[in-house]
C-alpha cells in the first residue's frame, strides 16, 4: 500500500502495477495534465514535480524536484507530491499566481508553455531550498528543465528575481500542518503487496529478495524506469529500498566516510565535498537536479554502466563496497567489484549497503575529477577521467585512477599507476609518461557520443591537464573554459 | 490607416518615447495559462469516449523492397484491435506536400531506417506501442545511398538542379589577383519542439471528422486527411489552438500521424489518438537539411570579393518534401549582407535513404549564410586583416554593388549602420586588443571574437503562400473574436495580431479573444512559416477590422451628422468631431441599426516574382537585418568552450512588441548556437540514426546561456508597407548564431598567429574543436 498526499489529497494505493510511473498517474488516473510528457527518460524537464518529505535530521520539510516520468509511485510513500495546478492559491486563473509563476509570466520566460510547467516546479523547489540565490544556484536548479524557445535568458532573470524576495506562500503558510500530516503519514500500515516490496529492514529486504528472485531492485530508478518507459518491458514485480533507513546512513570515522547506498547524490554531496572538494564539478554536473534528487551512489555503482560518473571517482579513491545479504556483510574493493559489461561480483541474494570512500591522510593529496562532453550539464561523459595522487617530498607515492567511458567496465589503469610511483612529478616527461601508459592501457570504441580517436586523444590530454594543473610552475596557467567554484 | 501611419513615425522620431514602448510589450496571451499548467496541448483534451491509441511499427533496414509482411503478433498482442497498411488507405496514399514521394505508410519500398510500415490500433497506448514491436517485415534488401558524395556518385537527386547568375564568374575568377578554395560539411538539427508530434482524430456524422493536431499547417492536414480518406475538404474540420514547439517541424511532418490517425478512426467510428514516443519522433520524423558546400573565390588585394563560384549541395533525404525550397534558399542567402562580384550559384538537391528532411527555422538560409562567413573569415586570414575589417569592406553598398546573385536590389540597407552601432556598443576593437594579449599569454585557453551580420529575405519564395485570411468578430457585449490563418508555436504571434485588432479598434487588448486556428473559420491558410506570421495575418486581420470600421464609422458618423472619414476609434471610445460613444455602446446600437459586426480580411503581399528559368526576380518583399557579437573560450586540450559574451543589435522595422521580439531574437540564438555547437546528428553504417533521444542528442541547457547576452533593438521602421511598418523576426536571428562558429574558429587561428583559416565542419563539437586545432597544429611541423 502507498500512502501519500497528492496536494492536498490524501490517495491510498494499494492495487498497482508497480511500473506505473508518477506522470502517467498524473495525467491517466487524475487528470492532472499540467505535468507535461516531452521526452519520457528524464531528459528534458517537461515533467518535473516537487516531492515534499520530511527531513530526518532537522524535522523541516525537504521540497524534491523529480523528473515524474522516470519515477514509480512507491517513490512517494509517505511524502507529498505537489504538481504545477496546486500552485496557484486559486482556481480562478489568473488570479493569485505563486510568485514564480508570476515572476516567469512578467519576465516574458514563457514562449510554447509546454517546458513551462516543468521550470515552474525546479523554481518552486529552489525558492523552498535555497536562500539568497545567486546565477550559478538558478542554473544547478534548473540544469534538467531544458527550453526550446526562449534561450533560457529571461527564465534565469525570473528565477533570480523570484527566489531573491521575501519568501511567503501557502506552503510556508502550511508548514507545521504539512509536517503533521506527513508525521501521521508515515506511521500508516505499510503490508506488502503481490507486485511492490518496500522492505523497512535488513531482514525483510532478504525475504522479499529470497521470495522474489526475479524481482529487480529498486533505488532511485533513474535508470530502470527507462527500461518501462523506453523499452516498454513490464516490471511486473519490484522491490523498493525507498523505506530501508539504514541505506540512506551516512557516517564519518577516522578513516573512512560511509555513504548508505540508497543516498540520493543530491543528499550526500556536500559531505562528499566536505572532505573532497575537488569532485565538485564532476558530481554538479552529474546529470541533472532532478536526477541527482533521486539516483543513489549504490545504483549508480550497482549498474556497473562503462559511462557512469561516480564509479570513476570511486575507483581513483580506491573505494570499497559493502555487500549485503540481510546475514552477513562483505567488503571488497571496487575495482574487483566490476567484471564485465554491466556485470558485477554482486551474487543475487546481495545489495550494496554502503560505499566507503577512505579519507586521505594529510593535504598532500592532488585529486582531479575531469569530465568531458558534448554538453556541459546533463551530458552523459564521453570521457571521464579522475587521478588521485599523493607526493612525498615531490615525489609520487601512490596514484589512484578511475576513468570511464575508455572500456566496457569503469576502469583503473595500474600501469600508470605503477609506472608513476617513485616519479619527480616536476618532472615534465611524467606527462608523456603517462600519456604513453593511457594510450596503451585502453582501446575506447567509436560512438555516438565521441569516436575512439577523440577518447584516446582527450585522455592523454586530461593527464597533461592533471600535471600543468598540479605543478606549481604552471598552476598560473589558466587550463579551464568553466570555472569551478 | 492614416493614425497608424503617425503612430509609426512618432515611434521613429521620438525614440524617448518609453510608456508607448513599455504599453507595446504586453504578456504573452497564454502566459497564465501556461505557468499555471492550464495552457491545453492536444494530449491535454480531455479524451472522447470509446478512444483508442494508436501506434506505427518501422522498418530496421534503410532500403529495399518489402517481400513479405506478418502482422500475426501484432493482431495477436494485447488490447489490439486493429492494424493497417498503406494498402487501406480508402483514397491516396501519397501524402507529400508539393512533389509525390510521402507515403503516409511504406507502399512496398522502404525509404529511409525509421520508416513507419504499418499502424496499431490498441486499448492503452502501452498496448499500441508494445504490438507495433511484434511485426515482422521482410525485406529484400537494396545497398542504402546515406551520404551526400554516394548520392552525387550514384547521380541521385530529388529534383532537378537550380542556379543563379550575375556576369561571368569563371572569367572574373581567373582575373582575380588571389583566389582560395574551400568547402564545409554542415550538420543537420533536430528540431526537439518540447511537445511531441501528436494528433486526435474524431469521426463525426458519416463521414464527416475533426481533427486537433499540433501542426503549422491546418489547412494541409485537412487536405491530406480527406485525400487519404478518399472524401472531400470540407467533411474535415482541424482545429490548432497552440503548439508546443513547431520550428517548422511541424509544417509538413504533422500531417503523416493525422493522416494515421483519421484512417483508423474512420475505420472503427471511434475517436483515435496518436503521439509519437519521443524517440520514434525523432526517427520518423524529417529534420534540418545537412548540407556539404564549396567554394572558389577570387579577391583583391585588399580583400574585396571580385568573383565566387558556389556549389550548395543539400542532404534531402528520400523525397522531395519541401527540399526545392529549401536549397533554393540556401542559395538564396549564400551571399549574405555581401557583394559578391560576378557570381554563380548551384544548388543540388541530393537523395539519399535517410528520413525526408524538412523546414526548420531558417529553411536552408542558415546553411547557404554560413558559407558567405566561411569565405570572409578565408579571406581575412588570407589577406591578414581583421575579419571584422573584411566584412565591412565587402557589404552590398552603391560602392561594392547592390545585385544579389538572383537580379534583386538590395535596398535600404543598414547592414553597415548595424555593424558600426555594435562594434561600439560591444567594444569589439577594445576586446580585441585584450583578445590578442590574452592568447600569447595562455597557451592552453584560447579566447576567439568574431562579429558577424545577417541579411534574410523576407516572403515565401513559392509566390502564391504570400497570401492570409482573417476572420473578425464583434460580439453585442463589445467583445471581439479574431480569427487568422496563422499558428502559434509560441512565437507570439496570437499576441501580436491581438494588439493590431485592439489598436484598429482603440480598445484595450482584454477585448480581444484570438481562437484556435481551425479551418472551417480561415481556409486554404498557408503554413505559419517563413518568419510571415504576423506580416501576413496580420495584415489581414488588419483588413478585416477596417472594413467593420468602416461600417461602424457610417453608422456613427450618419447618427451625429458628421463625417465618416473623421470617425477615429482610440481609447475604447469613437469620436467624431466633438462627439463620441463608448466602444460598446457603439455596437450595441450597431446591432440594433442591422449593422454586421463581422468580417473576413484578406492580405497578399505585394511586389514579389521569381523566374525559376533564368534564375532571376525579387522572390523577398525586403530583408531582415542584424548582427552578432561572440565571445568564445576553448580549451586546446579537450575541444571543450565556452561562449562567454553574445552582443546583438537586431532590426525588427517598428516593433510590435519589443518584449516578444527580443524573446525571438534570444531564443532563435541559442537555437542557432545549438545547431553549430552541441546538437549532432549521427548516423550509423546502416542509415541508423542512433542519436534519436534525448540523451544523445543535446540540445543547449541553461548552462549555455552566455553570461552576458546584451540584446538590442535596431530602431528604424520597415520602408515596405507591411504591418505598422514592423519586420519579420522568426528566422533571421536564427544566423546570428554563426557569430559564435566564427570565434571558435577565431580562437582556433590564434594558434598560428591568425594566418591560416581552420577547417572546422558543424556542429563544433569539442570533438571537432579538437580535431580543427590537431589539424592546424600538424600543419605547424
Amino acid at each position: 500500500m502507498i500512502c501519500f498526499y497528492l496536494n492536498d489529497e490524501l490517495i491510498t494505493l494499494s492495487h498497482t502495477r508497480a511500473d506505473l510511473t508518477v506522470l502517467n498517474f498524473l495525467r491517466e488516473n487524475k487528470a492532472l495534465v499540467g505535468t507535461k510528457e516531452g521526452c519520457a527518460s528524464g531528459d528534458c524537464g517537461a515533467c518535473t514535480v516537487v516531492v515534499a518529505e520530511l527531513n530526518k535530521s532537522n524535522g523541516d520539510l525537504y521540497y524534491r524536484t523529480v523528473n515524474s516520468c522516470i519515477t514509480f509511485m512507491s517513490a512517494l510513500q509517505g511524502k507529498q507530491l505537489i504538481t504545477v495546478e496546486h500552485l496557484t492559491s486559486s482556481s480562478e486563473p489568473g488570479n493569485h499566481l505563486h510568485p514564480v509563476q508570476q515572476a516567469l509570466v512578467d519576465h516574458n520566460a514563457s514562449q510554447c508553455g509546454f517546458c513551462t510547467p516543468g521550470f515552474v516546479m525546479s523554481m518552486f523547489g529552489l525558492y523552498h531550498n535555497t536562500q539568497s540565490v545567486a546565477r550559478q544556484d538558478v542554473l544547478t536548479a534548473l540544469s534538467g528543465n531544458l527550453c526550446r524557445c526562449t534561450g533560457y535568458r529571461p527564465i534565469i532573470d525570473a528565477t533570480l528575481h523570484a527566489c531573491n524576495q521575501t519568501r511567503q506562500d501557502k506552503f510556508i503558510q502550511n508548514r507545521t500542518h504539512t509536517i503533521e500530516r506527513l508525521q501521521a503519514l508515515v506511521e500508516e500500515p505499510n503490508d506488502l503487496n503481490q507486485n511492490l516490496h518496500m522492505p523497512t529492514s535488513r531482514a525483510e529486504l532478504a525475504q522479499a529478495i529470497q521470495q522474489n528472485p526475479r524481482a529487480q531492485l529498486v533505488a532511485g530508478s533513474t535508470d530502470l524506469a527507462l527500461e518501462y518507459t523506453q523499452q516498454l518491458k513490464p516490471l511486473d514485480t519490484l522491490i523498493s529500498v525507498s523505506q530501508m533507513e539504514s541505506l540512506r546512513r551516512v557516517e564519518v570515522s577516522e578513516t573512512a566516510l560511509i555513504l548508505g547506498a540508497a543516498s540520493p547524490l543530491n543528499d550526500i554531496q556536500p559531505v562528499i565535498l566536505e572532505f573532497f572538494p575537488e569532485l565538485g564539478e564532476v558530481i554538479e554536473r552529474f546529470a541533472s537536479l532532478p536526477i541527482r534528487n533521486q539516483a543513489t551512489l549504490g545504483g549508480n555503482i550497482a549498474n556497473a554502466s562503462p559511462i557512469g560518473d561516480m564509479p570513476p571517482v570511486c575507483l581513483a579513491l580506491t573505494a570499497m563496497v559493502n555487500l549485503d545479504n540481510g546475514t552477513d556483510v562483505r567488503q571488497i574493493r571496487l575495482d574487483q567489484f566490476f567484471t564485465d559489461y554491466r556485470k558485477t561480483a554482486m551474487r543475487a541474494d546481495e545489495w550494496i549497503d554502503a560505499v566507503i570512500l577512505p579519507l586521505p591522510e594529510d593535504n598532500s593529496r592532488l585529486l582531479r575529477a575531469y569530465k568531458i562532453s558534448k554538453r556541459l550539464e546533463d551530458d552523459i561523459s564521453a570521457v571521464c577521467a579522475v587521478f588521485n595522487l599523493t607526493l612525498e617530498e615531490g615525489k609520487v607515492v601512490a596514484l589512484g585512477t578511475g576513468f570511464g567511458g575508455v572500456a566496457a567496465t569503469p576502469m583503473t589503469c595500474p600501469a600508470l599507476e605503477e609506472i608513476m610511483v617513485g616519479q619527480v612529478w616536476s618532472n615534465r616527461d611524467c606527462v608523456s609518461l603517462g600519456q604513453t601508459a593511457l594510450r596503451n592501457a585502453f582501446s575506447p570504441i567509436d560512438d555516438v557520443r565521441a569516436s575512439a580517436t577523440y577518447r584516446e586523444d582527450v585522455l592523454a590530454n586530461l593527464w597533461h591537464r592533471f600535471w600543468l594543473e598540479t605543478n606549481s610552475a604552471s598552476q598560473t596557467i589558466e587550463t579551464r573554459v568553466i570555472s569551478h567554484a | 490607416m492614416r493614425k497608424l501611419v503617425e503612430q509609426a513615425l512618432v515611434k521613429q522620431n521620438n525614440k524617448s518615447n518609453v510608456p508607448a514602448q513599455d504599453k507595446k510589450s504586453i504578456k504573452h496571451e497564454s502566459a497564465v495559462r501556461q505557468v499555471s499548467g492550464s495552457a491545453r496541448y492536444v494530449d491535454d483534451i480531455p479524451e472522447p469516449a470509446n478512444i483508442l491509441y494508436a501506434a506505427v511499427g518501422v522498418s530496421a533496414v534503410a532500403s529495399g523492397q518489402i517481400t513479405d509482411l506478418n502482422l500475426n503478433a501484432v493482431k495477436n498482442s494485447a488490447g489490439v484491435v486493429d492494424v493497417i497498411t498503406a494498402q487501406d488507405a480508402p483514397g491516396h496514399i501519397d501524402i507529400a506536400p508539393v512533389f509525390d514521394g510521402d507515403p503516409v505508410l511504406a507502399d512496398g519500398e522502404i525509404k529511409f531506417h525509421g520508416q513507419p510500415v504499418f499502424a496499431v490500433l490498441a486499448d492503452t497506448a502501452m498496448n499500441a506501442r508494445r504490438a507495433a514491436l511484434c511485426g515482422e517485415i521482410n525485406v529484400k534488401q537494396s545497398k542504402p545511398v546515406l551520404t551526400i558524395k554516394a548520392a552525387h556518385h550514384a547521380e541521385s537527386f530529388v529534383r532537378p538542379p537550380h542556379q543563379m547568375v550575375l556576369g561571368d564568374a569563371d572569367s572574373a575568377l581567373q582575373k582575380s589577383a588571389y583566389t582560395s578554395q574551400g568547402s564545409l560539411t554542415i550538420g543537420g538539427q533536430e528540431h526537439v519542439y518540447l511537445e511531441g508530434q501528436v494528433s486526435l482524430a474524431v469521426p463525426e456524422e458519416e463521414d464527416r471528422i475533426m481533427i486537433y493536431t499540433s501542426s503549422q499547417h491546418p489547412s494541409e492536414v485537412q487536405k491530406l486527411v480527406a485525400e487519404v480518406l478518399g472524401i472531400k475538404l470540407h467533411k474535415v474540420i482541424v482545429s490548432m489552438r497552440r503548439m508546443g514547439g513547431g520550428f517548422g517541424g511541424k509544417e509538413t511532418q504533422a500531417a503523416q500521424w493525422a493522416c494515421i490517425a483519421a484512417l483508423l478512426a474512420a475505420r472503427h467510428k471511434r475517436a483515435v489518438k496518436l503521439r509519437l514516443p519521443r524517440q520514434l519522433d525523432m526517427i520518423t520524423t524529417g529534420k534540418r537539411h545537412p548540407f556539404e558546400n564549396n567554394y572558389s573565390i577570387g579577391f583583391d588585394l585588399s580583400g574585396k570579393i571580385k568573383a565566387a563560384k558556389l556549389t550548395i549541395n543539400g542532404n534531402c533525404g528520400h523525397s522531395p518534401d519541401l527540399s526545392d525550397a529549401i536549397v533554393d534558399r540556401a542559395m538564396f542567402h549564400a551571399d549574405n549582407c555581401y557583394s559578391l562580384g560576378e557570381s554563380e550559384i548551384v544548388g543540388h538537391r541530393l537523395k539519399t535513404h535517410c528520413v525526408s528532411h524538412t523546414a526548420f527555422r531558417g529553411f536552408g538560409g542558415p546553411q547557404g549564410m554560413i558559407m558567405a562567413e566561411a569565405m570572409l573569415d578565408r579571406i581575412a586570414r588570407q589577406t591578414q586583416q581583421d575579419p571584422l575589417t573584411v566584412r565591412k569592406n565587402n557589404l552590398y553598398s552603391a560602392e561594392n554593388g547592390t545585385t544579389t546573385p538572383y537580379g534583386m536590389q538590395v535596398e535600404h540597407n543598414p547592414s553597415a549602420e548595424i555593424i558600426a552601432q555594435l562594434e561600439q556598443t560591444s567594444d569589439y576593437w577594445q576586446r580585441r586588443e585584450a583578445i590578442t594579449v590574452f592568447n600569447q599569454q595562455s597557451p592552453i585557453i584560447k579566447k576567439g571574437l568574431a562579429l558577424t551580420p545577417v541579411k534574410f529575405g523576407i516572403s515565401f519564395t513559392a509566390k502564391h503562400l504570400n497570401q492570409a485570411g482573417a476572420l473578425v468578430h464583434i460580439y453585442t457585449d463589445g467583445s471581439i473574436q479574431v480569427n487568422h490563418g496563422g499558428t502559434e508555436m509560441g512565437q507570439g504571434l496570437h499576441t501580436k495580431v491581438a494588439q493590431i485588432a485592439a489598436h484598429e479598434f482603440g480598445v484595450d487588448v482584454e477585448h480581444i479573444e484570438v481562437t484556435a486556428t481551425s479551418t472551417d473559420k480561415v481556409p486554404n491558410t498557408s503554413p505559419t512559416a517563413a518568419s510571415s506570421g504576423t506580416d501576413l495575418n496580420g495584415k489581414a486581420v488588419q483588413n478585416a477590422c477596417l472594413t467593420i470600421k468602416q461600417r461602424l464609422s457610417e453608422f456613427y458618423a450618419q447618427d451625429v451628422g458628421g463625417k465618416a472619414d473623421d470617425v477615429i476609434f482610440t481609447g475604447n471610445q469613437i469620436h467624431c468631431g466633438d462627439q463620441q460613444i463608448g466602444f460598446v455602446e457603439l455596437i450595441q446600437s450597431a446591432y440594433f441599426a442591422r449593422v454586421s459586426l463581422s468580417s473576413s480580411g484578406f492580405y497578399k503581399t505585394p511586389k514579389i516574382h521569381y523566374n525559376r528559368e533564368t534564375g532571376q526576380g525579387r522572390p523577398f518583399f525586403y530583408f531582415a537585418y542584424g548582427a552578432a557579437v561572440s565571445e568564445v573560450k576553448i580549451d586546446t586540450l579537450t575541444g571543450e568552450y565556452q561562449v562567454s559574451r553574445v552582443d546583438i543589435l537586431h532590426d525588427v522595422g517598428v516593433s510590435l512588441n519589443p518584449a516578444i521580439d527580443i524573446g525571438q531574437i534570444e531564443g532563435a540564438f541559442i537555437q542557432g548556437m545549438g545547431w553549430l555547437t552541441s546538437e549532432e546528428l549521427v548516423w550509423d553504417e546502416a542509415g541508423k540514426l542512433t542519436s534519436n533521444n534525448m540523451a544523445t542528442y543535446k540540445i543547449p541547457a541553461i548552462g549555455d546561456t552566455p553570461a552576458i547576452f546584451n540584446v538590442n533593438l535596431f530602431d528604424r521602421a520597415n520602408p515596405e508597407d507591411t504591418i505598422y511598418h514592423s519586420k519579420a523576426v522568426g528566422e533571421p536571428p536564427f544566423m546570428l548564431a554563426i557569430s559564435v562558429w566564427c570565434a571558435i574558429k577565431d580562437a582556433i587561428a590564434s594558434l598560428r598567429d591568425y594566418n591560416v583559416d581552420p577547417q572546422l565542419n558543424t556542429p563544433a563539437t569539442p570533438e571537432r574543436v579538437l580535431n580543427a586545432i590537431q589539424l592546424l597544429k600538424g600543419d605547424c611541423l
